[in-house]
């Protein structure tokens, strides 16, 4: 990865700056068991919500995606804050499920379980008509590859003593 | 980046067009490595999505296990917050 001739306000450097910010902050409590199991699980879970919330942040709700993934981290976070009682809160953006499904049924139909597949694997995917689940899931994949290899580049670098 | 918003975000008159999902799919088609160097006439719709799919979930698992291997590293420097310091301003 080419660092010195990255773009400052571009995509991959505003997830850099964010991520880079929030593992110094996760990092910041050393405690004395900073290294037993459970203490390792909670960071990773940690670092995988610090990942992904600032490549949304980054995309700046710019895409359907971007939103559905930034909604249901502030929804998951408020309901851990209160006592649950075994509700899972995973509530999905239903307001344009309708208007969806009449360009669902016909598009969708051709490609009809990939699109469903699909529909799952892309934040808000479920409330898209075929043509936007289409445009953002190139708009995901890119970023995903851009998240990725950032993420690989600095465990790289964490990695060269 | 071209942002461009197909016809669909009216309600009603919708007219999602056959070659407007081809183009699509071809679109996703060329971010796909799996398919990248296929010819689009070759590989069908359905292939691609399918595909897609895949490559999704093999994203999410790499994101998973980068996630990992950092909460390893983090635990086991010393000196990540310089590091962190170093990172930033390389790309500052």
């Amino acid at each position: 990865m080419d660092l010195q001739n990255l773009n400052p306000s571009s995509l991959k450097s505003r997830f850099t700056a964010r991520f880079l910010r929030a593992l110094t902050e996760i990092n910041a409590p050393k405690t004395i068991s900073s290294s037993s199991p459970r203490e390792i699980f909670q960071r990773y879970r940690r670092i995988k919500v610090a990942a992904d919330k600032s490549m949304a942040y980054s995309v700046r709700s710019r895409r359907i995606w971007s939103r559905a993934t930034l909604w249901r981290l502030r929804t998951r976070s408020r309901s851990r804050r209160l006592v649950s009682f075994g509700r899972r809160a995973s509530v999905k953006t239903r307001t344009t499920a309708s208007h969806g499904k009449e360009n669902k049924e016909h598009h969708g139909a051709v490609l009809g379980v990939q699109a469903e597949e699909l529909r799952e694997l892309v934040p808000g995917g479920e409330a898209m008509d075929l043509c936007n689940l289409l445009d953002e899931t190139a708009h995901y994949i890119k970023c995903l590859t851009t998240q990725v290899q950032v993420m690989r580049t600095i465990a790289n670098l964490y990695s060269i003593e | 980046m071209s942002s461009r918003r197909s016809g669909s975000r009216q309600s009603g008159a919708s007219r999602i067009t056959d070659d407007q999902i081809a183009d699509l799919v071809s679109k996703l088609q060329r971010l796909i490595p799996e398919l990248r160097g296929r010819r689009s006439d070759k590989v069908n719709a359905s292939k691609v999505l399918q595909e897609t799919c895949n490559y999704i979930r093999n994203l999410h698992r790499e994101v998973e296990g980068l996630s990992d291997r950092l909460s390893q590293l983090l635990a086991s420097t010393d000196t990540d917050n310089e590091q962190a310091a170093i990172l930033r301003s390389l790309l500052m």
